[in-house]
């Protein structure tokens, strides 16, 4: 599997191997790490914290020091951001985000309180339907679908992914972003299939 | 619920999935998001590709010590910095969680000042970028004639409203850019609540609303 990765004076790289890559019955699928979150929720496991912590620790640190964080302050930020997901892997839930947006989820919520230190409102959870026990279905779904959303955005030309990037990065407002012609839209939205449809909502 | 028509748009979700919004409009997109599920399912994926562009931001050279440290935080166990992304219990009545969070409690618990018209109005403190307001219009009272320099949201909570363009009801959102003048009327009967953000004040097009502007704070 190829990803491509940005070296700091923006150009586009590629390089193999760089995303951690398990082989399984001839078919190459990258590594969930949910079960490393299970073994964390489940027997407080550090050996499977490492493993999690070498993995996501550099890309949550280059990310937040791409949003504009210093090292030192991206430093901090991205060790509450792993104490965090320790904390609070009992509440993971692989049929709503994969592991990767999950952890993303945290860092941008702990980067808005830590760095930028406003609220960050979120929506209020949902409850799931009559059959409650998370579907292995639908969390091996929705694992396939982030992955081939990963490979659809590392394809992209350089310069719609350029503008993923700013608007991720903070480098483009919401109106910038509406007024902006290039965006990929089309290729990366409705690439997640969530199963809202098990969701209960009862709001009146 | 009835259903929703009017949603938010693309570039507002991405926003707020990068987490990048003025505080007092992820105040609006986390209110609307919780009562709309076909925007919390396109938030989903907005949020999938922050996930998947940090996955592919490179690495990072971290602290000798950072694991460790980490580790050290964990058995610290200072649980102070849980509220972040804690899981909300679903809120009962007019105002989802996000919002109750904000004003303190449901409709009840809002502080309403009067602002002539009939109108009434609660400012929320959020940080700095956006302001962001409740507004209470009985039925058939109008909000005055503004046009806006920047952005202005406005989802209902309660009751129905019509300006120029459309009929706006609960959970519907009104995205008013710099080009549109118009004159939200609620609909006769019960009062129209609305959750309300700009990112520039407003700008009235009679004498007495601008004057009172500066009172008003809008």
């Amino acid at each position: 599997m190829t990803f491509r990765h940005y070296d700091g004076g923006g150009q586009a790289t590629k390089s193999i191997g760089r995303t951690a890559i398990v082989v399984t019955a001839g078919k190459t699928d990258r590594k969930d790490w949910v079960d490393e979150i299970a073994a964390i929720r489940d027997r407080q496991d550090q050996a499977a914290f490492a493993a999690l912590f070498r993995h996501f620790a550099p890309r949550v640190k280059a990310f937040l020091m791409k949003s504009g964080a210093r090292p030192d302050m991206a430093e901090e930020c991205t060790q509450d951001v792993m104490a965090t997901i320790w904390r609070k892997a009992a509440l993971f839930d692989p049929t709503r985000a994969s592991v990767s947006t999950w952890i993303f989820t945290i860092a941008r919520n702990r980067q808005i309180d830590m760095i930028r230190k406003e609220r960050r409102p979120e929506p209020e959870e949902l409850t799931w339907g009559p059959e409650a026990e998370p579907d292995q279905d639908d969390a091996l779904g929705l694992a396939q679908d982030t992955e081939r959303l990963g490979q659809a955005l590392a394809a992209l030309p350089e310069k719609q992914r350029k503008l993923i990037e700013r608007a991720f990065y903070g480098d483009l407002s919401h109106s910038e972003i509406a007024a902006e012609t290039g965006l990929p839209l089309g290729t990366i939205k409705s690439r997640i299939r969530l199963a809202l449809e098990r969701l209960r909502h009862t709001m009146k | 619920m009835n259903k929703i028509r009017h949603h938010l748009t693309d570039s507002l979700l991405m926003s707020y999935s990068a987490g990048t919004l003025p505080e007092g409009f992820s105040l609006v997109v986390a209110t609307h998001v919780s009562m709309c599920d076909d925007c919390r399912a396109r938030m989903t994926e907005f949020d999938a590709v922050g996930g998947e562009l940090m996955m592919q931001s490179g690495d990072a050279d971290l602290s000798d010590d950072s694991l460790a440290a980490t580790l050290a935080l964990i058995a610290a166990g200072d649980s102070s910095d849980l509220g972040a992304t804690k899981t909300k219990p679903r809120a009962k009545g007019v105002f989802p969680t996000p919002l109750q969070d904000y004003v303190g409690g449901d409709a009840e618990a809002v502080k309403w000042r009067r602002v002539g018209g009939g109108v009434r109005q609660m400012i929320l403190k959020t940080g700095k970028g956006s302001s962001v307001r409740l507004l209470y219009i009985p039925g058939g009272a109008a909000v005055p004639d503004h046009g806006h320099r920047g952005t202005e949201l406005t989802l209902v909570l309660q009751g129905a409203f019509k300006d120029d363009t459309d009929r706006f009801d609960v959970g519907d959102i009104e995205i008013a850019t710099e080009d549109l003048e118009h004159t939200p009327v609620a609909e006769e009967g019960q009062a129209c609540i609305c959750l309300a953000a700009t990112d520039a004040p407003l700008r009235f097009n009679s004498l007495v609303p601008r004057i009172a502007q500066p009172f008003l704070r809008i």
